[in-house]
């Protein structure tokens, strides 16, 4: 039972540590809070969704088209959405509120779009659903492919940041906006460029998720809410933290559906977000004091 | 004299760097010290940690026999602690008399109303701003609005007033006028700990001074004893315009 | 001064509004109920954010408690007793979020309000189901929807007497001296995290009260109904486009911006979220000198600068 449940929480804790790393890299280094991350997931959650059900194409194949069409999207949202703000705010303050209204906005229409489309129930279909023994529990074959491609694409995503120059370039501009163009970065497309990738990754996400959970949609609030929380336990722009913070969200979710009640995961992540907040303002890994 | 202020054995640590180490001196009823010291030597910081600003990592602080180490800059208020700051700041969207009442209305004996107005233009009046109390901050020069925040501190009725580089950035016209409205403050038995790079100033208003160097204290006592002793000429020269 | 008209002009509307019920049909009513409700939320939520630049997206989670108290507790206690409960449950739980988040980056604040719906919503779900084995509940109160209005307009009129009175306190002078300079707020002896504080749970106990006033409209009631995050989104874009740093502002961003809604959900219902969306997008854009400049407007142009919702240096510690 506890196998079975330390299992289960890693597989959750690495999607959300996959997720949390787009957002992450959206916050950290476009300076933008997305509120509409959620729904970008849900949104490839469907896509992976129709083309399983309908073209009968393995949803890891779909993430070769899926997670470029993130990126696209948040290449586009960027530009025509947030690029204007960013350049008519004063500074970080007024851009991050600026940013987190129009995501809100984004968050509506794209949940809009979502429900005349697919509808208001429950989606979930059949993918690698059949137990594979391991450590001695059963466990879906699917969930395990999940934890894998979190793997691949988390440590993917953090070679990128710290073995290329476009990833040494993205971190620069994440420590100081100001300086990066100083050594020759262009910080806004920088910018951009770590927008879309977070996109990317939210599809990447979206894929994932869809493939062992069932989803509405209505449900991008609440990834978006445990990405942020994530986020925040990791420390804003910390890839590492992120993937610590969410293989402890996952976890302690878990545990707490297996133990307690189902119904108190999202208290449970409350109450840890509240204590981090309480304990360590700046994240579990974050710099402190700024 | 008793000691209205007591610091004991302050250290303050970012990091890896100790910006003060192991500080302890005296300010008396009634006294004008002047902590001295060249540039970095911690004397801010040390201004920081009395107001409450910053929390220091070893030592403590009491104010007239009761402990004020850590607490909050509005408990240390309450409990007779005012200030000016390094870079003057004033509060733009407020006027001049807003900007006194601002102080007057949230100190330990509150005032609001009429009685706030005449206090603030009373105040007003002694720092030299007879008339002005109607005029937003941001028009006011640079001497008038340090002028303001002399006054907002003032109307916090403080026991102890610290006056960080106060005197900075005046032209010698203007800090004639100013040493003669600190020592107006003193001859009513105002205690004042100011921090201060114009030794002329220091040798009008203080009859002791502080000197500290890389965080720790190099000198303490009499002002002219203390402006002529060779360690502290060393300390400054070099480092800092005398 | 335009006080002298305007005092006489807001009391003749205030009887015209209060006597509107005894002339118009059900249809009409219903909608006077609504834009009471919006006008009192906005302003309640123009309160705080508008004066503190915190953007709270909690304004539904408020508001489905008290509608939630009611439904819960409508039958076992007189009416007035039961908005006390509910009043205090909000004011409760608006300390507590407060206390845990105000004192940090602003940030942290519009993270934690906009789940906040969400971890009431399901919360009061695992009770309901794991505790008391039912989800819905139905409330029969003895009032007819007059009723209701007038109550809801009377909460409107103390929000708004209770913001002009604020802008002209101890209170309300802390909050300006805090949007111009923390570091000065706390050195003349502002508790800063308790004036936040305060402002937030007052803010907070009046949503409260509007969902607890509206809810027998329902009849009916489950958390999905009562914690519909829209109810947050309305009410922030209707202080926004009327201009949150102002008195009359949210009541005049809901009023247009309520027919406007109603009008989409009547003709456009399966796609009134994405009309919204794209609305409030729209609002974002189209003010000048964005959204924050309606927060400047009231604390003069160096506003945007001691920012306090997301730098908030002073804040933290």
């Amino acid at each position: 039972m506890l196998m079975a449940t330390l299992v289960g929480g890693l597989v959750l804790g690495g999607t959300y540590a996959l997720v949390a790393m787009g957002l992450t890299i959206q916050y950290g280094i476009a300076r933008t809070m997305n509120l509409a991350y959620g729904e970008t997931m849900i949104a490839a959650s469907f896509a992976a969704y129709l083309i399983h059900n309908t073209l009968g194409v393995s949803p890891v194949l779909g993430l070769a088209i899926i997670a470029p069409a993130g990126f696209v999207f948040g290449w586009l949202v960027y530009g025509i959405l947030l690029r204007p703000l960013v350049a008519r705010s004063k500074n970080i303050a007024s851009l991050e509120i600026n940013s987190i209204l129009a995501t809100f906005g984004l968050l509506f229409v794209i949940q809009g779009v979502m429900l005349v489309v697919f509808g208001g129930n429950y989606i979930s279909y059949n993918y690698l659903n059949f137990g594979i023994e391991v450590l001695g529990v059963r466990v879906a074959a699917n969930r395990l492919l999940v934890l894998f491609l979190a793997f691949v694409i988390g440590g993917g995503l953090f070679l990128l940041l710290t073995r290329t120059r476009w990833g040494t370039a993205l971190r620069a501009v994440a420590v100081n906006p100001a300086a990066a163009p100083l050594v020759g970065i262009d910080a806004n497309r920088a910018a951009r460029f770590a927008f879309a990738l977070g996109g990317a990754l939210a599809a990447s996400g979206g894929v994932v998720v869809s493939m062992y959970q069932t989803f509405t949609a209505s449900s991008g609030v609440v990834f978006t809410m445990k990405a942020l929380i994530v986020v925040i336990m990791g420390g804003v722009g910390n890839l590492a933290g992120a993937l610590c913070a969410g293989l402890i969200l996952g976890l302690s979710e878990t545990l707490v559906a297996t133990y307690i009640s189902p119904g108190l995961t999202m208290a449970a992540v409350y109450i840890i977000f509240l204590g981090i907040l309480l304990w360590r303002p700046s994240g579990l890994f974050g710099k402190v004091g700024k | 004299m008793s000691a209205l202020l007591e610091i004991q054995n302050i250290t303050k640590r970012f990091g890896g760097l100790t910006a003060v180490d192991d500080l302890s001196f005296d300010v008396a009823e009634g006294e004008v010290l002047a902590l001295l010291g060249p540039n970095g030597s911690g004397k801010t910081t040390m201004m920081n940690i009395i107001s409450g600003a910053l929390k220091p990592t070893e030592g403590r602080i009491t104010l007239a026999g009761e402990q004020i180490t850590g607490l909050p800059p509005h408990r240390v208020a309450a409990k007779g602690v005012a200030r000016t700051f390094q870079l003057v700041k004033i509060l733009p969207s407020l006027d001049v008399r807003e900007n006194v009442i601002a102080a007057l209305a949230f100190r330990r004996d509150a005032l609001w109303g009429q009685e706030a107005q005449d206090e603030a233009d009373r105040l007003l009046v002694n720092a030299g701003l007879s008339a002005r109390g109607g005029e937003m901050v941001e028009n006011l020069t640079y001497i008038d609005q340090k002028r303001v925040e002399l006054a907002r501190a003032l109307a916090s009725q403080p026991r102890l007033l610290l006056l960080d580089e106060w005197l900075a950035g005046l032209n010698p016209t203007e800090l004639r006028v100013g040493i003669d409205l600190i020592a107006g403050l003193r001859d009513a038995g105002m205690t004042i700990l100011l921090v201060e790079h114009v030794m002329e100033a220091v040798r009008a208003l203080c009859n002791r001074c502080v000197v500290m160097n890389v965080g720790s204290k190099i000198a303490d006592g009499d002002t002219d004893a203390v402006l002529n002793d060779p360690g502290v000429v060393r300390a400054y020269l070099g480092t800092a315009d005398a | 001064m335009k006080l002298t008209y305007g005092i006489p002009a807001a009391l003749a509307a205030l009887v015209v509004l209060a006597c509107a019920p005894l002339f118009v049909g059900p249809y009409w009513l219903g909608l006077l109920i609504g834009l009471a409700g919006y006008v009192t939320l906005a302003s309640a939520w123009a309160l705080f954010s508008g004066r503190t630049g915190y953007v709270s997206l909690a304004t539904v989670a408020f508001f489905g408690i008290g509608a939630y108290t009611v439904a819960v507790l409508s039958e076992a206690m007189p009416y007035p007793v039961v908005l006390l409960v509910a009043a205090g449950i909000g004011l409760g739980v608006a300390l507590l979020v407060g206390l845990a988040t105000l004192r940090l980056e602003g940030v942290y604040f519009v993270v934690f309000s906009f789940g906040l719906a969400e971890l009431v919503r399901q919360l009061v779900t695992w009770y309901e189901t794991s505790i008391n084995g039912t989800l819905g509940r139905y409330i029969f109160l003895d009032f007819g929807p007059e009723h209701i209005y007038w109550q809801l307009l009377a909460l409107a009129v103390v929000t708004l007497l209770l913001t002009w009175w604020i802008g002209r306190s101890r209170l309300g002078l802390a909050l300006k001296v805090i949007a111009d300079d923390e570091t000065v707020a706390s050195h003349i002896g502002i508790n800063i995290a308790w004036t936040k504080i305060t402002l937030f749970a007052v803010s907070a106990v009046i949503m409260t009260l509007v969902g607890a006033i509206q809810s027998p409209r329902w009849t009916y009631v489950e958390p999905a109904i009562v914690f519909n995050p829209t109810v947050s989104f309305m009410t922030l874009i209707m202080a926004l486009f009327g201009g949150a740093g102002r008195l009359w502002g949210p009541a005049l961003g809901a009023i247009p911006l309520f027919l406007l809604f109603e009008w989409l959900s009547a003709n456009f219902p399966d796609h009134y979220s994405i009309l919204l969306g794209l609305l409030f997008i729209i609002i974002v854009f189209l003010l000048p000198r964005g959204v924050v400049g309606l927060f400047d407007d009231r604390f003069g142009t160096r506003r945007a600068e001691v920012q306090p919702a997301a730098s908030g240096e002073g804040a933290g510690k």
